[in-house]
């Protein structure tokens, strides 16, 4: 019998390119970001549902939606 | 939602009302300087980048003209655009151009140089201002020089981060504003982390 496998979307920051605006804190429904000492945004991986908004809003795209297994 | 956070989410309107007041005293300008000292004084005390995370006014009108009411076409920016050579640039240029105007602040007040009337765009095009010269004869010629410089820079900046919310995400100024990348700059020179 196979076992499913569901498939979750979560936000990722690539630090290099984060400016730390905060666009992303202000639009997550779930407060999953917070910004790390003024440098980069951190998504907190047990909250975030996936729902892309930060993705979307992010000005210089550094946020992107990876898949978890 | 808290009362608190409720009155951090209005901040727009005290950008929209900075520009309407310069409109007609230019001396409201010198108000804008809020917006310097702030910010820095906020990340070099360990509060970090809270001003452009809940209080930066130009951040919120954005998003509200941009996200909220959709003036935006939504496009990704241009890689050189968020590039650091160009960030840390812009922030090397803007800081001259203050500079240059800190400059013709002190012709004035020396009395080498003469009270320029204009809020001069782009750093290139005068455009007449003397309505807003309200000063009285007691108020030095140098602080009306001064704002009318700040209010150029203030308002030049302005247009740039609405054209950037126009065509590219709503919030793309924030990418190259140059206080958002002086007080990165100077989270990352406390943290020890590579600029």
């Amino acid at each position: 019998m196979a076992i499913s496998v569901k498939k979750r979307r979560q936000a990722r920051v690539l630090h290099q390119d984060c400016v730390a605006c905060g666009a992303c804190v202000n639009v997550c429904p779930i407060s999953a970001i917070s910004i790390y000492k003024g440098i980069w945004a951190d998504v907190d991986p047990k909250k975030c549902i996936g729902c892309s908004k930060c993705e979307r809003i992010c000005p210089p795209s550094a946020i992107t939606m990876g898949v978890l297994e | 939602m808290s009362v608190s956070r409720s009155w951090k989410d209005k901040m727009w309107i005290s950008s929209l009302f900075y520009f309407s007041l310069g409109f007609f005293n230019i001396m409201f300008a010198w108000l804008g300087m809020i917006c310097f000292v702030i910010p820095i004084l906020m990340s070099m005390s360990g509060r970090e980048k809270t001003f452009c995370n809940s209080y930066c006014g130009r951040g919120q009108l954005f998003t509200l003209l941009g996200s909220r009411k959709k003036i935006s076409l939504n496009m990704d920016l241009p890689a050189f655009l968020k590039s650091k050579w160009f960030r840390y640039g812009f922030l090397l240029f803007f800081m001259v151009m203050f500079i240059n105007m800190l400059f013709a602040t002190w012709t004035v007040f020396s009395g080498s140089g003469s009270l320029n009337e204009a809020v001069r765009l782009f750093w290139t095009f005068d455009v007449p201002w003397e309505w807003a010269n309200r000063a009285g004869e007691g108020i030095p010629l140098w602080t009306v020089q001064f704002a009318y410089g700040f209010y150029s820079l203030m308002l030049t900046s302005l247009i740039l981060g609405l054209l950037s919310m126009l065509i590219f995400k709503p919030r793309s100024w924030c990418v190259y504003c140059p206080m958002g990348t002086a007080t990165q700059i100077i989270c990352k020179i406390k943290e020890g982390e590579k600029l």
